[in-house]
């Protein structure tokens, strides 16, 4: 009898023992593939570095930053409204519809009730730009929350609705020079796209600022702890008292927002502003969010992942307009980048399950009395 | 007596492990052909997870099941379906918007040349099937047209069109009213007659003990009891059900009374499923702090309603709850801020983040409380839901740990201190020993008692007749809506419990039969 239990015993440790080895196993493994968004970033800067001797120049990094930044800042927003479970379409769409306001603006506003035309400052109209851009995301949020639309559909939506309010607004042109004129003191919107404080420019800043803030909300306040909740489980989350409703709406209206930001950046940049900018930039915004890991079913994603992401996506494109590659064989390869991206996520998501299995069981092992103790007191 | 006929379809030694939950611990069961053998076992004790193991909806982890005395692995359930083993689950599996023709045979179609549905060779076919059931069926009708008993039929129908020779039901008669429990019965004894071995399982224990020929008893993921129906009588099923002292389980509590903390007035509450229809009907109630009420009711009684409505996710078709002697209204934020928190009936769906840890679903509902110029301080949140989890007992590797990484008791337990976190003066509970193994069901009793000792007012909903019997102060009885009685501890026996509950569940209907 005592034998046999003994034995039971014995066993009993090896498969705890077992379970620990295969919990720290998944364990690194799981790590490796947190990581993987890094190490694909790595690998992109390794191999065209050795490609090309003009890829990994202090230059030409801090040039493709700033190409990064205008889809990282898109990517961000789009971020909090995939933690939220739904997706945001018209981005694109307002970055257009931004330039064109700020190129709209800058020229000049009839006002034909006063009989004359105000210049705004160039503060102004940022402002009145991004706020332009909030108020689209606000119409989302609305639709989606209150109207009961599903965000697929508002936000596609508000994508014709947004691009044809840009085409309208312009009459179908291109804004030529928004430098502005010294004489109605409205210069500087170019400072956007060309300033440089400390050396960097206006752009990457930009994006750095914005992803602290971001960062922040998520980590450390209580509408972050919200969102996470609504994305993971809207139900539960809406009978512990949280404001869904108001969450949600947040959301897409902070996304319109930095979408608009976005469009400023270009049109600064380009020092003039087209109806069409931005068409399609929300694939490549989805794309970033995704490649950093993020769930398109909501509850899960980080700041640093959407980051990563959208510097592989921007790398990826430079690297191979440096290196000569076909424009058709740039797009085909960002496909399969961001199809391999949830393929691995999917596999890190299984991990991370078994991972979970593992510890649970070796923790309701250790739970049980000790074998060599139980033995004892069973003679 | 003849010698039995060897069994259809065995488990033998059948483990399931969830996560870190061990549903089965080593079950193993014999189903004998043109008989009914009856699953009896609390919520929880692994029933449903044994009938999805039977029916290869689940792969068991370890041991192995046995059609016809071969080791069987299904790849399917549809696998197990062509090899005769049908399951009709609580919720049923119809496409309301198809006919019964096309559903009974969805994926299945009978064709012309593999390509078109050959529609008159399935209506004679369904006709014929739906003969033996119910003959005033149409196979042409909507199943959105049917009432919850056809459909149910016609669920039987497909099973008897794939020739199922083992057919589990899983609580058949929940939903149904008495003359279609009748029509049920009927079919099974003549099932019974064509030899299909049949797997029963229901909450409606002397039903069940009626139709039952032979009787199995789960209790905490292990087989405690099988024996022929003719051999046993209900006290029997309960005790090996219980399977231990009942003072054991239920904690004894000498309560000291307050102020009235909760009333509702005439409250009743539109049937969210069908608004034509009150599933609370003109409900008043009061729950005084320091005590702990229960509310007794069966499926469709209306609890879930009840409590829904007085947390603030239903709205009120008419009357009112009262917190404190103040009228409340408005949004479940509005009532958790007046002290008014609910433990929610379905935890997976209504209680927890499962992307979230454990500390975080704990903390959810009042992390506004450890806010600090818009920074949440997460020292301080730490400490709070690291006492809360020593508070409600939580067994967890801590506050990082994956919420899917708990058992279900302590799941339970997570979503009871989160409502306790919101500092609430009367606690709510939808069914909370739902899915909990018995070692953690005692744990939430008791704790729902200290939390009474501490002045909170208690209010409990339950379909368990001997947490009914035990746990409550006092103790209503919903029936279809309407409160039927309020008595006191110890003023009710089980039996009189029972004729309530189920007596006037069929009043209405026992008219037409």
């Amino acid at each position: 009898m005592s034998d046999t239990l003994t034995n039971d015993h014995a066993a009993l440790a090896g498969q705890r023992r077992q379970a620990a080895a295969e919990a720290r196993r998944l364990k690194t493994l799981n790590t490796i593939f947190e990581l993987r968004a890094f190490i694909a970033l790595g690998v992109l800067i390794i191999v065209f570095s050795l490609l090309s001797d003009s890829f990994l120049t202090v230059d030409n990094l801090i040039t493709m930053t700033k190409h990064v930044a205008i889809n990282a800042v898109l990517a961000l927003g789009m971020l909090l409204v995939i933690l939220k479970g739904g997706i945001d379409l018209s981005v694109g769409s307002i970055v257009g519809l931004s330039g064109v306001i700020a190129g709209e603006l800058l020229q000049g506003v009839h006002l034909s009730l006063f009989g004359v035309i105000a210049y705004p400052p160039v503060w102004a109209v940022v402002i009145l730009c991004v706020a332009a851009g909030a108020v689209v995301g606000t119409v989302n949020g609305i639709l989606v929350t209150r109207l009961n639309v599903a965000p697929f559909i508002a936000t596609l939506g508000m994508l014709y609705v947004a691009r044809g309010a840009a085409l309208l607004i312009s009459g179908g042109t291109t804004y030529p020079d928004l430098a502005g004129d010294p004489s109605t003191h409205n210069t500087g919107f170019d400072w956007i796209g060309g300033g440089r404080p400390l050396g960097l420019p206006v752009a990457i800043w930009i994006m750095i600022i914005l992803a602290v803030l971001i960062a922040v909300l998520l980590r450390s306040t209580a509408f972050g702890r919200w969102l996470y909740a609504t994305g993971g489980n809207e139900r539960a989350t809406q009978l512990s008292g949280v404001p869904v409703q108001r969450v949600k709406t947040i959301v897409y209206m902070v996304s319109g927002a930095c979408a608009a930001m976005s469009g400023l950046i270009i049109a600064s940049e380009l020092t003039s502003a087209a109806p069409q900018a931005g068409d399609s930039f929300e694939l490549n915004a989805i794309a970033a969010v995704v490649i950093g890991g993020a769930a398109l079913s909501g509850g899960r994603g980080t700041v640093r992942g959407t980051l990563v992401g959208a510097f592989v996506i921007g790398f990826l494109a430079d690297g191979l307009v440096i290196l000569g590659v076909s424009t058709f064989w740039q797009i085909v390869i960002k496909g399969t980048v961001i199809v391999v991206a949830v393929i691995l996520d999917q596999s890190q998501q299984r991990f991370q399950r078994r991972g979970a299995a593992a510890s649970a069981v070796a923790v309701a092992a250790a739970a049980e009395p000790e074998p060599a103790a139980a033995a004892r007191s069973d003679r | 007596m003849t010698a039995p006929p060897a069994p259809v379809l065995r488990a033998v030694d059948v483990t399931k492990v969830y996560g870190g939950t061990q549903a089965l611990k080593g079950v193993s069961l014999d189903i004998l052909p043109g008989r009914v053998t009856v699953l009896f076992g609390e919520n929880g004790a692994g029933k449903s997870t044994l009938m999805k193991i039977l029916s290869a909806v689940e792969s068991p982890t370890t041991g192995q099941v046995q059609l016809d005395g071969q080791v069987v692995e299904f790849g399917s359930a549809r696998d197990a379906a062509d090899r005769g083993i049908s399951i009709i689950h609580q919720e049923l599996s119809l496409c309301p918007n198809l006919s019964i023709q096309d559903n009974l045979f969805l994926g299945r179609e009978r064709t012309h040349r593999g390509l078109f549905v050959d529609r008159r060779a399935q209506r004679s076919a369904a006709a014929q099937v739906l003969g033996r059931l119910d003959d005033a069926l149409n196979p042409d009708l909507p199943v959105s047209e049917l009432r919850l008993g056809q459909q149910q039929l016609v669920e039987i129908a497909r099973a008897l069109l794939q020739n199922a020779r083992i057919l589990i039901m899983d609580e058949p008669t929940s939903a149904l009213s008495a003359p279609e429990v009748e029509v049920l019965f009927q079919v099974i004894h003549e099932l019974k007659a064509h030899g299909v071995a049949i797997v029963y399982i229901s909450h409606h224990l002397e039903e069940a003990l009626d139709i039952a020929d032979d009787v199995a008893v789960l209790r905490d993921g292990s087989m405690v009891a099988t024996a022929r129906a003719a051999d046993v009588d209900l006290a029997w099923v309960v005790r090996k059900m219980v399977g231990r002292e009942q003072d054991d389980l239920f904690p004894v509590r000498d309560p000291k009374l307050g102020p009235v903390a909760l009333e509702t007035v005439e409250l009743s509450v539109a049937d969210p499923a069908n608004p034509d229809r009150l599933a609370v009907d003109g409900v008043s109630l009061t729950v005084r702090a320091g005590e702990t009420v229960g509310v007794y009711g069966l499926m469709g009684s209306g609890r879930t309603e009840l409590m829904e409505c007085l947390a603030g996710r239903l709205p009120a078709a008419s009357g009112e709850v009262r917190l404190h002697g103040e009228p409340v209204t408005g949004s479940v934020r509005q009532r958790i801020r007046a002290g008014l928190a609910l433990v929610p009936e379905d935890r997976q769906r209504d209680g927890l983040v499962q992307t979230m840890s454990v500390g975080q679903n704990l903390s959810l509902a009042a992390v506004t409380r450890f806010v600090r110029r818009l920074i949440v301080d997460r020292g301080g949140e730490r400490q709070a839901v690291q006492s809360m989890i020593s508070d409600v007992t939580v067994k967890t590797a801590g506050p990082d740990a994956p919420i899917g990484s708990l058992s279900g008791g302590n799941q339970q337990k997570v979503v009871i201190g989160k409502a306790l976190m919101t500092g609430p003066r009367v606690l709510l509970l939808d069914e909370p020993s739902r899915g909990v193994d018995v070692a953690a069901k005692a744990d939430v009793f008791e704790l729902m008692a200290r939390q009474a000792e501490r002045g909170l007012a208690v209010l409990f909903t339950t379909s368990e007749a001997e947490e009914a019997l035990h746990i409550p102060d006092r103790l209503l009885v919903l029936v279809r809506g309407r409160l039927v009685a309020d008595l006191r501890a110890g003023e009710i026996t089980r039996d009189r419990l029972m004729s309530l509950a189920d007596g006037a569940d069929t009043s209405e209907e026992t008219s037409h039969v």
